[in-house]
């Protein structure tokens, strides 16, 4: 994807600014907090790479609009974890990603733990574009 | 005369990259992770390529390790193995070692020790085949930055 595109779609979602001199700078009321839930390194740093490229912000210790979350987890698994978060009162868009639904009742149980939507690995920036639609109309 | 070398190695490079999409080795994701690398990450590729060799080398001595049990039975954690090792190979663009994680997946699922024990020998050899081309791939881009880098002297 060159530059020119990533600077269509964020500004498509309302991410960037691009008006300002030197490449614009982050509207303070469309910037966007996003956790990467995955135990597996590589996906972790593709995943936050996206992200980065997309202007998003991936931290550690904030509230967050977004969260990767994914399925094939081995010690609680994406399933688990989305419904114990939303026990918890979190109101973060939850998107779910998993390497490949087995069957439709898997993804159907993902969904009603409480995603606000799924995408299949591999994570590409338009799943993830899709994904940031939904965080907009929400907001 | 500045940067010949560079572009027959950047040839070099996008033969040996087409030869590899054709084989099925890679895939369109491969494309997309380079598309991910910029000014402010011009190693992306290669990191995120290590850090995938290094977990599919700790996954592929668990495989083994787990099938060469006498008493093996612990199926279930062989898929967590294989499912990871899926991830990390389709969001490379890993192609045919993702697919032969599929199949290996589910001679897992079927408890059929026999298949998962041919499946593993395939995914090794998928595995090496792929990480010899990807270091050929990087060793090509470093000789091209490099020669890039060449500058010949003015004659006065």
């Amino acid at each position: 994807m060159s530059s020119t595109n990533t600077e269509n779609w964020m500004k498509d979602i309302g991410v960037v600014d691009l008006t300002g001199v030197g490449g614009g700078s982050t509207s303070a009321a469309t910037k966007i907090t996003a956790l990467v839930v995955d135990d597996d390194s590589v996906n972790q740093t593709i995943h936050s790479k996206m992200l980065e490229n997309l202007g998003i912000q991936n931290q550690v210790e904030t509230i967050f609009d977004l969260i990767l979350m994914d399925m094939d987890m081995p010690v609680m698994n994406g399933i688990e974890a989305t419904r114990k978060l939303r026990e918890m009162g979190v109101r973060s868009i939850i998107a779910g990603v998993s390497t490949c639904t087995r069957d439709e009742r898997e993804q159907k149980e993902f969904m009603e733990a409480g995603l606000d939507d799924f995408q299949e690995k591999p994570l590409t920036t338009p799943k993830l574009v899709s994904i940031l639609h939904k965080l907009n109309k929400k907001c | 005369m500045l940067g010949l070398g560079a572009d027959r190695l950047w040839a070099d490079m996008n033969r040996l990259l087409a030869l590899l999409f054709h084989q099925g080795v890679l895939d369109e994701q491969f494309v997309q992770l380079q598309q991910l690398q910029d000014e402010s990450s011009p190693n992306f590729v290669c990191e995120v390529v290590t850090i995938y060799f290094h977990e599919s080398e700790k996954l592929l001595k668990n495989l083994r390790g787990l099938l060469m049990e006498r008493e093996f039975s612990d199926y279930k954690k062989m898929g967590i193995h294989l499912n990871q090792f899926m991830g990390s190979s389709s969001s490379i663009g890993a192609k045919r070692v993702r697919n032969v994680c599929v199949a290996f997946r589910a001679a897992s699922e079927q408890n059929n020790r026999a298949g998962c024990l041919r499946a593993l020998e395939l995914l090794e050899h998928e595995y090496c085949y792929l990480k010899n081309k990807l270091h050929e791939l990087f060793h090509i881009e470093q000789q091209r930055l490099l020669a890039a880098g060449v500058r010949y002297p003015m004659q006065n």
